[in-house]
């Protein structure tokens, strides 16, 4: 019983400051940038770049944006990874879909300068 | 039927206590908000108060989310941690001194949001353990230095709880390399946050990717 209201006194919690509904497509964007902290040793870049271009294949079959900020940073772990072409593309897609982001990426840009 | 208004007082009652959780009895005043509403929100890495190292970053990572759903455009918080870091900014205090007019100039974010970690992690009671996160978050302008908005969120799990809300959306890859590592707090501080950006009445503001963007206003 006192577990019964325990479940149901968090539901009420929660529901009483209800989020929005979702706009983006997160896939395991938070968790691959806090693993890429937490536990680098298992998750190299590599693999990072891995997961969040599965997120961004199923995003796009569902037909779903990626969240803000998340081009930008898959372009980050191109660059690290020596990918500058694809480096600079998602750059480019950030600054297009969120020009607020523009100032911020123009000087990430300048850093992966054409070889 | 005395017993029964008694009953339903002490309802009302525990509903109220439920609700505090997530409504102050006084609104927070938006008028600075109002006066410079941001577009873009600048998260710097928080400051750690709390005796778990991993926790900033445990943290950090779990903000970008409710912030981007409330409709503001979030800096890809690694990219500007690694970035400034790489500008002689090694720590979260470091980054969160530096002066907001250089920030505004390097990044263009009309807000930086200022975190404080003051608690993250578990502490151990008679017969179970609880994971407790709370925090406390500065809006500010970077080109008036305002304060837009101030807020405070904590959550609390017990050891009874599931904590495989996250577990689901994660692939499998990470599931397994994050378990090793990954402490619940981290899983907390969703809750945290909810309470801290989506409160009633205090919470933040819808921003302008939000369809709600005006009716907040």
């Amino acid at each position: 019983m006192m577990r019964l209201c325990a479940v149901l006194c968090s539901t009420a919690l929660l529901a009483a400051c209800a989020a929005p509904a979702a706009r983006y497509a997160w896939g395991s964007y938070e968790e691959v940038i806090y693993a890429s902290y937490a536990s680098r040793e298992d998750v190299p870049a590599e693999k990072q770049v891995e997961i969040l271009e599965k997120d961004y294949q199923q995003a796009r079959a569902a037909n779903q944006h990626m969240p803000p900020g998340w081009h930008a940073h898959l372009g980050y772990l191109y660059y690290q990874l020596g990918r500058g072409d694809q480096a600079r593309q998602e750059l480019v897609t950030e600054k297009n879909e969120f020009p607020e982001s523009a100032v911020f990426v123009n000087r990430l840009l300048a850093n992966v300068k054409s070889p | 039927m005395k017993t029964l208004s008694r009953w339903m007082a002490a309802g009302l009652l525990a509903s109220a206590a439920l609700l505090g959780g997530c409504q102050t009895v006084k609104p927070y005043d938006y008028s600075n908000f109002r006066a410079h509403p941001p577009r873009s929100i600048l998260v710097l890495p928080p400051l750690n108060e709390s005796t778990a190292v991993e926790g900033t970053y445990g943290y950090l990572t779990t903000v970008t989310r409710p912030v981007a759903e409330l409709g503001y455009y979030v800096f890809p918080v690694a990219v500007v941690d690694q970035f400034m870091k790489a500008n002689g900014l090694p720590s979260a205090a470091e980054m969160q001194q530096a002066p907001l007019a250089k920030v505004a100039e390097i990044t263009g974010a009309d807000a930086v949001l200022f975190l404080d970690l003051k608690q993250y992690g578990s502490h151990f009671q008679v017969l179970s353990s609880v994971v407790s996160v709370e925090v406390t978050a500065k809006l500010v302008d970077t080109r008036s230095g305002m304060l837009l908005w101030e807020g405070h969120g904590a959550a609390q799990q017990g050891s009874g709880g599931s904590g495989s809300l996250l577990g689901d959306l994660i692939s499998a890859a990470l599931t397994q390399a994050l378990n090793k590592h990954s402490d619940r707090a981290h899983q907390v501080s969703r809750l945290a946050n909810a309470n801290l950006f989506y409160a009633r009445d205090t919470g933040l503001p819808y921003g302008p990717y939000s369809p709600k963007y005006e009716k907040s206003h």
